[in-house]
């Protein structure tokens, strides 16, 4: 197993916050909109250094949507931020019609994504906002795994052409990604070769994925971890010749079981070669208040329930 | 403008209302009424009043509409007044306007920029964006130093959309001047009559009270009076304020039987109704 280690832990939200920062510098096209959660999605620094690109939204998403998407007709490039939430379920329609269907440059970039926004609870906990954005045609969706990946995504999603959903959080999380990485949509990233079983992890899941491979690794199991922080489109070549080698899957995400990372995946199982796929993601239900610990502990998306899934896995395999 | 050029305007809208009935009449689907009821303020604009990008005498079009006007449309089921317009103009082919609503086409039901068709900048049918849109566009224009006015279209059912009045907020607190918005005041939607269905009560009042410089086009079928208001509406632009523009227009205008009533807002003509019809409606610049 590949030694991975980290000094310091950050909020994926902070990496993106520098990436703004970085593009505002750089690249003149780019402007942010926020709906009055300026602190939260840590765009002060952009906001200080290029005033006249920001424009604050108030408490309006749909709005803020429609605003973006106005701006890309002359050429502008909009980062249109706000809570996970409220960035997918409560505008859906205008992502849909004005985003989506009408292929507009709009970066949607959601933070407090899933359960570990903690304690305030299931009313800002979204678990489902990678399939909604998933399902739209034309959306690339990309759910990076520490503060460096969300801010090398950050400014690598600037010189795409398209519609884009950015997922990140609030939970501190080792940063354990070169600085200096270039991001690849759509290419999956190799953690750990191996040969037993094939962990698929998207997000600050993929930190739980090497704890768990280390723990395999003590109990003789060599698994073989692959970061998947674009989801759609999927690097479908990566995860079959993946599997190809082990023979069974585990899929890792904090996301709603249904329409995720995992599903995405076990399409591309059925379509291929069927192997067997174990599921790590929230089973079908809302979340609750709670620390992001605790909340990872009781909905089962540790280091410890990929172990278990991974076990389970390659029991299957016969 | 000249009782000569307005009488040039109204040949155009003759023709473009021919087209309108045509269109829906050929696929049995799509909405006659709001495109009838709006045909003076699109021919006024397209054919007068909007500076649109031309080359050698032709209009052109790029997605970025930068240093021309633009135009969006909200309600966008009222797409067979726009589409005969931008083909009357040369954006595309008039003969085009055939395949509107049939399978392969480039005029879809609801306009779209999905298949590409040059004028048209974003999809809309889905009420209650558009406004959002087009501020978004005026943003554009202002970050590029671009003075030119950016002009949108919603319905007066539509003002019953959440989004709008998120809308109606946001363009006086940025201060978008350069932005002129019209609500298509024909009282009607599907259900009936408005005032009935959810009463938009005091939409002039509301506007003026979000910080919206508010006008009334009283005779919106009149060419002369929504020439005369545009040409008003523009000369309140510029100052910092959104122009808000109420056009009082009557549901299915210029074909009797079908002004007037929510009826046709979303009914196809059968053969014998089209030629009632156009027997009503001079052709003045050959059908397509």
């Amino acid at each position: 197993m590949k030694k991975y280690t980290y000094t310091e832990k950050k909020d994926t939200r902070s990496g993106f916050g520098a990436g703004m920062h970085e593009l505002g510098k750089h690249n003149p096209d780019v402007v942010a909109l926020c709906a009055d959660l300026v602190g939260s999605l840590k765009l002060d620094p952009f906001i200080k250094e290029n005033p006249e690109r920001f424009f604050q939204c108030g408490i309006s998403e749909a709005n803020m949507i429609g605003v973006s998407a106005g701006l890309t007709i002359g050429g502008k490039i909009p980062y249109a931020t706000t809570f996970a939430n409220f960035a997918t379920g409560r505008v859906y329609d205008q992502i849909r019609q004005s985003v989506a269907y009408s292929n507009k440059n709009v970066k949607i970039c959601a933070s407090h994504a899933g359960l570990t926004l903690g304690e305030d609870g299931a009313t800002h906990q979204i678990l489902e906002d990678l399939g909604m954005m998933k399902m739209l045609p034309g959306m690339t969706v990309i759910n990076p795994c520490d503060y460096n990946q969300t801010k090398a995504a950050t400014m690598a999603i600037a010189e795409h052409e398209g519609p884009v959903y950015l997922r990140f959080g609030r939970p501190v999380v080792p940063i354990f990604t070169d600085p200096d990485q270039k991001f690849e949509i759509g290419k999956a990233w190799m953690v750990n070769e191996g040969k037993d079983v094939s962990i698929f992890a998207t997000g600050h899941l993929v930190w739980e994925a090497i704890q768990a491979g280390e723990m395999l690794e003590k109990e003789g199991i060599d698994a073989e971890i692959i970061n998947i922080h674009t989801i759609k489109p999927l690097d479908e070549e990566a995860i079959m010749k993946s599997v190809k080698k082990t023979g069974c899957a585990v899929s890792a995400e904090e996301h709603n079981r249904l329409g995720g990372l995992g599903d995405s995946i076990a399409q591309v199982l059925v379509k291929n070669q069927l192997v067997p796929q174990e599921y790590v993601a929230v089973n079908d239900s809302f979340g609750e208040s709670g620390t992001p610990a605790q909340l990872m502990e009781k909905y089962g998306l540790t280091a410890k329930d990929i172990v278990a899934a991974a076990k389970r896995a390659i029991e299957r395999k016969g | 403008m000249s009782n000569m050029e307005i009488k040039e305007l109204e040949k155009i809208a003759s023709q473009v209302r021919r087209d309108i009935v045509r269109m829906v009449h050929a696929c049995q689907s799509g909405h006659p009424g709001g495109s009838l009821g709006c045909t003076e303020l699109f021919v006024a604009l397209y054919f007068d009043q909007m500076h649109l990008k031309e080359k050698e005498g032709e209009v052109v079009f790029d997605m970025d509409g930068k240093d021309e006007d633009l135009f969006f449309l909200s309600n966008g089921h009222i797409s067979p007044v726009w589409y005969s317009v931008l083909a009357r103009k040369g954006y595309f082919p008039v003969s085009e306007l055939a395949t509107f609503r049939k399978i392969d086409s480039r005029l879809q039901g609801h306009p779209t920029t999905h298949e590409g068709l040059p004028g048209i900048r974003v999809a809309s049918g889905s009420l209650g964006q558009g406004m959002s849109v087009a501020m978004g566009a005026a943003l554009s224009k202002r970050l590029d130093k671009d003075d030119h006015l950016v002009y949108v279209l919603m319905g007066d059912g539509e003002q019953q959309e959440g989004q709008v009045w998120e809308a109606a907020n946001f363009a006086p607190h940025h201060e978008i001047g350069h932005l002129i918005a019209f609500i298509d005041l024909n009282g009607q939607q599907i259900d009936g009559p408005t005032i009935k269905v959810m009463n938009n009560r005091d939409l002039g009042e509301k506007y003026k009270a979000f910080g919206w410089e508010v006008m009334h086009i009283e005779q919106g079928n009149d060419m002369a009076a929504v020439v005369k208001g545009i040409t008003e509406a523009r000369s309140k632009a510029g100052h910092g304020k959104p122009v808000m523009v109420l056009l009082e227009t009557g549901m299915g205008y210029g074909v009797d039987f079908m002004m007037g009533s929510h009826k046709w807002h979303g009914v196809a003509p059968n053969d014998e109704q089209l030629a009632t019809a156009l027997d009503q409606l001079d052709e003045t610049m050959g059908d397509y």
